[in-house]
């Protein structure tokens, strides 16, 4: 990874050079000329240690350590070293960007102090299963900050149009992300109050003015760019109206698409950070900006194709059962309980077994005893796969990261498009919280909500053992008739009382 | 930076993105949303600009941005590490 360092570190002293120096620098004036009109102490503030092009030069290499860092996460095993690569890269900029010169200190380590504090904090005590939390908050902070650095360039940014097109989406953006975050944030955290469904009558139509409001006052603001008060009064209204949008657009979305709304959030708090670089000229903010926007986008597509929903649909429609649901009682006439002595039985004889974990596993806290099931049926000499569904945490790759925090190899983690061709083969599939997306309703009856989403076929395993709390239907609200098929064995109960039941009865068969 | 230029880098980071993120796994999934969340805190190299520039209004606008940005930044590659070491072969 060092080798980009060592390509672009001589860039930096071609940078230096005089030739370079004079050249550019008529395009952007040094920080210390703006700041020797101003009247402060000059003592709080630091003389420039690099000039704008070494700056330049550095940002550039923070945004190839972005890039490189990305592409490590391609695979588990340069994922670290990717990260810490683009940790280097942040840092780098960071630094540089002290050495500007003209700025004074203390608002700026007070402010790295407090931040980097309460980063930290969260970063070593968030649990895995909060990860969705986590990420939707930050989503909103980088938002925020947004909001704020365009509101500070204003006052002493020097004025063009397209800078104050930019300020006006950047603040626009940044706003939405915050209140839609923390709208997510809320539902994710399972606040009862927060309602699912329409808040308001005619919610689309509400929406839609908010837009129009929204693009009159970045009409206004661009008219009255560099007015001083109007200019900034503009700006804040933006900022309102776009924090109502947040609100209303995201309050409506159902808990069970939160991991769409997250993607898509990410996707914003990047573009706002793009935007905001627009409005402060800074090239690496438009490539980071730019590369999270891409991420954000491409998660979400994922998410969508993984539910059989398009984004709009996702966004304004709702989902629920529709009028011909069939009638649970019909549908679960042939359901057979059973016991763990009964699904020793099957795992005894069994050559390959896979399991389904669904957000139900995670909920029960049952990922360890999952392990062990796992690693017990390993020691037997019975092959043990994960399939994991797209959708099965509630963020995108959230079961991953929850079955890789209990220790399981990522190797045995098969996603569903490459595991279903292949179900036929095994002898026994036991499915762990999860009811959705197992549900071959989805395959067979085109008038489902769910028809045509693609599912793990673990109904054409030789026999399925399914983990449930009760009957009870899934965020989809239809029965599954997976549990009554001939194949299928309920095994109801806590998910990790159960496995734990399972493991003993195991050991002592 | 001129406008057009502006919107080359944009127009180019773009593509580079859908080219790369395309090429993650979906295990990794979580990390990359943690890891690009906190290279969106990049925000926080105007922020650091705009805490340390004189006037009141700046540095208190600055202050809020360092804040957060600083957040997102050492709050996302801390967890995202935490995740990724998570991620080893057995």
């Amino acid at each position: 990874m060092l080798k980009y360092v060592y390509i672009l570190l001589p860039l930096l002293f071609l940078a230096q050079t005089p030739v370079l120096g004079e050249d550019a620098l008529t395009e952007s004036p040094a920080p210390t000329t703006t700041q020797s009109s101003e009247e402060t102490v000059a003592s709080e503030s630091g003389a420039a240690l690099f000039s704008p092009n070494v700056i330049n030069v550095v940002y550039l290499i923070a945004a190839v350590m972005f890039i490189r860092g990305i592409k490590g996460l391609t695979h588990p095993r340069t994922a670290v070293r990717g990260n810490l690569l683009a940790a280097l890269g942040m840092l780098l900029a960071v630094v540089f960007t002290l050495g500007a010169g003209g700025l004074s200190y203390g608002v700026i380590f007070a402010g790295l102090i407090v931040g980097g504090g309460i980063g930290a904090y969260k970063a070593v005590k968030v649990e895995m299963t909060e990860m969705p939390e986590m990420v939707a908050l930050f989503n909103g902070f980088g938002g925020v900050a947004s909001v704020f650095v365009a509101g500070a360039a204003m006052i002493y940014e020097s004025v063009t149009v397209s800078g104050s097109v930019a300020t006006a989406a950047s603040g626009f953006i940044g706003a939405v992300t915050l209140t839609g975050s923390l709208v997510a944030y809320a539902k994710l955290q399972g606040l009862k109050w927060m309602p699912d469904g329409a808040i308001l009558p005619a919610q689309k139509l509400v929406n839609a003015a908010l837009v129009f409001v929204a693009m009159l006052l970045s009409w206004w603001l661009v008219k009255s760019a560099g007015t001083g008060s109007t200019y900034y009064i503009a700006y804040w209204l933006i900022v309102i109206v776009a924090c109502v949008l947040g609100i209303t657009l995201t309050t409506p979305i159902g808990g069970a698409d939160m991991p769409v709304v997250i993607a898509l959030l990410n996707s914003y708090s990047g573009l706002a950070a793009c935007a905001t670089g627009f409005v402060i000229s800074n090239s690496v903010l438009i490539i980071a900006g730019s590369l999270v926007g891409a991420s954000g986008l491409i998660l979400c597509g994922i998410m969508c194709k993984a539910m059989n929903r398009s984004l709009g649909n996702v966004i304004f429609g709702t989902m629920g059962p529709s009028a011909d649901t069939p009638d649970a009682d019909e549908v679960y006439k042939t359901v057979k309980s059973s016991s763990p002595e009964e699904v020793a039985i099957l795992f005894d004889s069994a050559q390959k077994a896979v399991i389904v974990p669904g957000y139900g596993m995670a909920v029960s806290q049952a990922q360890h005893a999952v392990r062990d099931l796992s690693n017990l049926l390993e020691s037997r000499g019975c092959h043990v796969d994960f399939a994991v569904h797209p959708v099965a945490g509630r963020m995108p790759g959230h079961m991953n990261v929850l079955l890789a925090e209990a220790n399981i190899d990522y190797d045995r983690l098969r996603e569903m498009d490459d595991i279903n061709p292949e179900l036929e083969q095994y002898d026994v599939a036991l499915v762990i919280g999860a009811n959705d997306v197992v549900n071959p309703v989805a395959r067979t009856d085109p008038n489902s909500p769910i028809a045509g989403m693609p599912i793990i076929d673990v109904d054409k395993c030789r026999t399925v053992v399914v983990v449930k709390r009760s009957l009870s239907p899934g965020f989809a609200g239809i029965p599954n008739p997976l549990f009554a098929a001939d194949n299928a064995l309920m095994m109801f109960g806590d998910g990790k009382k159960a496995i734990l039941e399972l493991i003993s009865a195991i050991k002592e068969g | 930076m001129t406008l057009i230029t502006g919107i080359t880098i944009f127009v180019l980071a773009i593509f580079i993105g859908f080219e790369i993120i395309t090429k993650v796994p979906p295990t990794l999934h979580t990390p990359l949303m943690s890891g690009s969340n906190a290279i969106s805190g990049i925000t926080l190299v105007g922020a650091v600009l705009a805490a340390g520039h004189p006037g009141w209004q700046t540095q208190v606008l600055g202050f809020l941005a360092v804040v957060f940005a600083t957040i997102n930044v050492v709050g996302g590659y801390m967890v995202t590490h935490r995740m990724l070491s998570m991620f080893k072969r057995k």
